[in-house]
């Protein structure tokens, strides 16, 4: 083997071994970044939107507004919770052997990121644990969502 | 009544003061009245009243009606199992099941002239008593109103009789504020609100006529949002309702109130009615504070311009979102003279405070003199929430709903989150 391509394979080497330790280090930290930031973001969406029918601690309010603690709709299927927030909610259902009488509202007019952030928020407070959320899972979801009507 | 489907029914009614006892409401700040023999009651009271837990786990007690005999008959809500009215039968500072029935939850409970009244959520009822006050056919109820609107929101129907045969249904509006869409953000007002046809308002029907429809009522007053609190005052021979006023003032409009002005307005109001009054929902709300008839933001307000020419104003404006549920005129004699005539009003608590805290939980006394308001309303029963933190979280143990006046003077206060009846009464 040539001192020259000793040179380059060492190179190569070390390139790949920085170029895998350097994804490996901003893989972790942006999901670990992004996770709460978009928990606190999220938080923020939840006080101004969310909070004064689901209550702060996400109790909800008694035959009127659902909790969102340990629900199948928080926790279940993220389409069907995006769905929600873009449509809103006024089915006639039981959560946990309760009925709920309130209409949600539409809230469509939150951007993809806010509406992952406060799903994000949900599914990881209030004693939730759930995966994140994240603005392109929204924005597929709000260009196949047919209005309801 | 059968002794041996009786004796099924107070069996497990044994452990309810077992029950009790094992869970008192912890709160420094508690004065509790009640008889050492008794558990306590955990509410805080005028000097010389004392408060008694003469039931509990009930499930929903919504609204209850005492018989000149001292028994208590309570309307249920939403239940599981069972029957959707109970028959309470006194013994000291005890009370037992003797008896329950009906097929269906609701809200409704009142008692006049021999018969029991009683609603669900879109049909009204009534029962002939014995002249022991018990009814004398459970299974078979005479339907005397069907076909009120129920659409889920607002669906509770709160019932009360006049002394001329009449009976006044609620008939709440299925809409926050008639919204083009109901609480979306910056959603305008539909035009000419068109909810008021069939809800939104007070109807009138024969009390002793079956099968009555929308079309053989008088629809007696509108523009009220959602009443649940409602009492016939017999001072005045009038009807007084109290109603819920809207929601959500800042969630729908954040550039024209702040957080906290939509924590306290608009007012959740007293209104004396007449046949066909106005009180202006969905087109205005009261502002308690500057007692003015504010045009809601639905329909053009900016949250200072005023209207409502030719609706009624209030009575008395108390707090926003405090949730009155049950409404009393007192007639009786046990309590001190004040009291006579003025009006017992039970606040069910906030939600639509948040995130500022959540209040009301407590029943509060207007005095009247002459069939009209005097002086300043004043909290008369408090505690049923528990500590502070759980007033303000609006976790609260127990929600006042219902309120009836037994034949002895005692005043009763049902709470439909733990199922508690609390009996109130003054010892001099």
């Amino acid at each position: 083997m040539s001192t020259k391509r000793t040179a380059i394979f060492l190179s190569l080497i070390i390139m790949l071994f920085s170029l895998g330790s350097y994804a490996q280090t901003k893989h972790k930290s942006s999901t670990h970044i992004s996770l709460a930031t978009s928990i606190a973001n999220g938080k923020n969406i939840y006080i101004q939107n969310c909070a004064s029918c689901h209550q702060t601690d996400g109790g909800g309010a008694g035959n009127m507004n659902p909790p969102l603690i340990k629900t199948t709709y928080v926790l279940g299927n993220k389409t069907t919770l995006i769905k929600i927030i873009l449509n809103g909610f006024s089915d006639n259902v039981e959560i946990n052997g309760q009925t709920y009488q309130n209409t949600m509202a539409s809230h469509d007019f939150l951007k993809d990121q806010e509406i992952a952030d406060v799903l994000t928020y949900v599914r990881n407070s209030f004693t939730n644990k759930a995966s994140a959320v994240t603005a392109s899972q929204v924005k597929t979801v709000r260009a196949n969502n047919k209005p309801a009507k | 009544m059968k002794t041996n489907s009786l004796f099924s029914l107070v069996m497990p009614l044994a452990l309810i003061p077992a029950l009790v006892l094992t869970n008192p409401v912890v709160n420094k700040k508690t004065v509790t009245h009640t008889k050492t023999a008794t558990a306590p009651a955990g509410l805080t009271l005028p000097t010389g009243f004392e408060a008694t837990v003469i039931a509990d786990n009930l499930g929903q007690a919504r609204h209850l009606a005492i018989t000149p005999q001292n028994d208590i008959y309570v309307k249920l809500n939403h239940f599981k199992t069972g029957k959707g009215i109970l028959f309470l039968h006194q013994n000291g500072d005890k009370s037992t099941v003797a008896n329950s029935f009906g097929n269906y939850g609701g809200t409704g409970m009142y008692i006049k002239d021999g018969y029991l009244y009683a609603s669900s959520d879109e049909d009204v009822y009534r029962y002939k008593l014995n002249a022991k006050s018990e009814v004398i056919n459970p299974d078979a109820p005479e339907k005397i109103i069907s076909g009120l609107l129920n659409r889920r929101e607002h669906e509770s129907k709160s019932i009360v009789l006049d002394n001329d045969g009449n009976i006044y249904v609620n008939v709440g509006a299925y809409s926050n504020s008639c919204q083009v869409k109901d609480r979306q953000k910056g959603s305008m007002g539909r035009p000419g609100c068109p909810i008021l046809d069939s809800a939104g308002g007070i109807w009138q029907f024969k009390a002793d006529k079956l099968d009555q429809h929308y079309g053989d009522g008088v629809h007696y007053a509108k523009g009220i949002r959602n009443t649940v609190g409602l009492d016939w005052n017999q001072q005045n021979n009038q009807l007084f309702i109290m109603q819920h006023g809207r929601d959500q003032l800042h969630d729908l409009f954040p550039d024209l109130y702040t957080v906290q002005q939509s924590a306290v307005e608009p007012a959740e109001c007293l209104y004396a009615l007449k046949k066909g009054d106005d009180a202006g929902w969905p087109y205005i709300y009261y502002d308690q504070e500057r007692h003015e008839k504010i045009l809601a933001p639905e329909y053009g307000g900016d949250s200072k311009k005023t209207a409502g020419e030719g609706t009624i104003d209030p009575a008395v404006a108390f707090p926003g979102h405090l949730a009155p549920n049950g409404l009393l005129f007192y007639t009786g004699n046990q309590f001190p003279e004040r009291y006579k005539n003025g009006a017992f009003i039970a606040f069910h608590g906030s939600w639509n405070r948040a995130p500022e805290p959540q209040a009301g939980y407590f029943v509060v006394f207007q005095p009247f003199k002459d069939g009209k308001p005097d002086g300043k309303w004043e909290v008369f029963a408090d505690g049923f929430a528990g500590t502070q933190a759980q007033k303000e979280s609006g976790r609260a143990e127990h929600r006042p709903c219902g309120l009836a006046q037994g034949p002895d003077g005692a005043l009763y206060v049902s709470d439909d989150s733990k199922g508690t009846i609390y009996k109130i009464t003054y010892k001099k």
